[in-house]
């Protein structure tokens, strides 16, 4: 039972209480620039759960056999060569849309989640939790991409998925776009908020302050 | 002259990395607390990204463009999907190269950087410079040129950004706010005033 708690919290806690990008800071390059419509946010989800899951697996696979000294090269040829496969895929079956993801899936080589979680995890656990590992961050990492899209597809152009949602203005309904939700600051003070929404939910993750105001002097009477 | 410094200032300015792209915010976000750090984070930046970009450039057009192997009797070979391990070879080549002249020449400098050097490997906005010169299909005057911009509006961002937090450390933020969130923010104004660059240049 206990082993089947600990897979379980593997998979969970990553998605809200130890989410990668709200949390741990990483991946974020990525989760911002492609957050523009929910059909790229859900693209590049799914590309790179699988390059995460994947690569942790066989990283840790080989993880007994690769020198100390140069594991970062190895583990960095074992995700670009996974990358290459998800690009030639996406360029194949879905034109359009790895046009629009343009640079970003290449990207995903230097994503410092994938890195991250393959040096901090699966270098030191057996294939199977380590699968389970990256899985949940890959989900956690989705969730943040499809809320920022979704807001942001929904709130700059009334739609989602490419489908009118809210009738827009000049079509005769009453919401007028904000087109400042499709450029790139609306990204950064979005994820801005969702930080803080989540350390206001767990107030155990706020960060310390680093100066603390000197006491101020009583003024003498 | 006048095409290439206006392929500076929009590399620099108006397609900056990490406030318009949102390329390289990991090392952007977790290395601007202290001014010191980020100007050092900065000039590594330009510095690998103006030798790494023309480098690719020049790889990519020799060995891996299509039809590169045509001397050799190969003019169908196109191995442009190698482009990304070629490209990370590279970078991780030289990232290391630079830091052992530095080591061996510049002590002091190699002193100063510290952990910095090695992380650009892993910096997707230097990769995505390589990336962007093959999309876009710069000579290799351009892509050297656009390494150097890139570079440079990199640095300029983070020591702004940095300068701006040391300000506010002091300021009585909400607590979820403080840190990251605050940084978020702040980026995201600093993103607006560079949307201004672009309106500029798309007013010419």
């Amino acid at each position: 039972m206990a082993a089947r708690t600990d897979v379980w919290t593997t998979l969970t806690d990553p998605l809200i209480r130890q989410n990668p990008v709200t949390l741990q800071i990483l991946g974020i390059c990525s989760a911002l620039a492609v957050t523009t419509t929910l059909a790229t946010a859900l693209t590049m989800s799914i590309s790179l759960t699988v390059v995460l899951t994947l690569a942790a697996g066989l990283v840790s696979v080989i993880r007994r056999h690769i020198p100390e000294t140069i594991r970062l090269i190895v583990q960095i040829v074992i995700v670009a060569s996974l990358v290459i496969v998800i690009d030639q895929i996406l360029q194949a079956y879905f034109a359009e849309i790895s046009r629009a993801l343009s640079v970003y899936v290449g990207l995903i080589t230097t994503n410092c989640l994938v890195l991250g979680r393959t040096e901090a995890y699966a270098r030191h656990h057996a294939p199977l939790p380590a699968m389970v590992d990256a899985f949940g961050n890959g989900l956690g990492y989705s969730l943040v991409l499809i809320l920022i899209g979704g807001l942001r597809e929904l709130f700059g152009k009334g739609e989602l998925f490419g489908h009118q949602v809210l009738p827009l203005a000049d079509a005769g309904g009453w919401f007028t776009p904000l087109s400042l939700m499709l450029l790139a600051p609306s990204a950064f003070f979005l994820l801005g908020l969702l930080v803080w929404t989540v350390r206001s939910l767990y107030p155990g993750q706020t960060e310390a302050p680093e100066h603390t105001p000197p006491l101020r002097a009583e003024p003498a009477e | 002259m006048t095409e290439l410094w206006g392929l500076f200032l929009m590399a620099a300015f108006v397609d900056n990395m990490p406030l318009t792209l949102f390329l390289g915010l990991c090392t952007f976000l977790a290395l601007s607390k202290r001014p010191e750090a980020a100007v050092g984070l900065g000039v590594a930046m330009t510095g690998v990204l103006s030798v790494t970009v023309p480098l690719n450039h020049l790889i990519y057009v020799g060995l891996l463009a299509p039809g590169a192997w045509a001397w050799a009797g190969l003019p169908d070979l196109d191995l442009s999907y190698l482009s990304l391990i070629a490209f990370i070879g590279v970078i991780a080549a030289s990232v290391q190269f630079l830091e052992m002249i530095l080591d061996r020449f510049f002590p002091a400098i190699h002193a100063a950087f510290g952990v910095f050097l090695p992380l650009l490997t892993v910096q997707c906005a230097i990769l995505a410079g390589s990336l962007f010169m093959v999309e876009r299909s710069y000579t290799l005057a351009q892509s050297a040129v656009f390494g150097l911009g890139s570079g440079v509006g990199f640095a300029v961002a983070v020591a702004m950004l940095a300068a701006i937090r040391t300000r506010l450390s002091y300021a009585d933020l909400p607590a979820g706010l403080s840190g990251l969130g605050i940084a978020f923010v702040l980026a995201g104004l600093m993103s607006l005033g560079f949307a201004s660059f672009a309106q500029m240049a798309a007013a010419q």
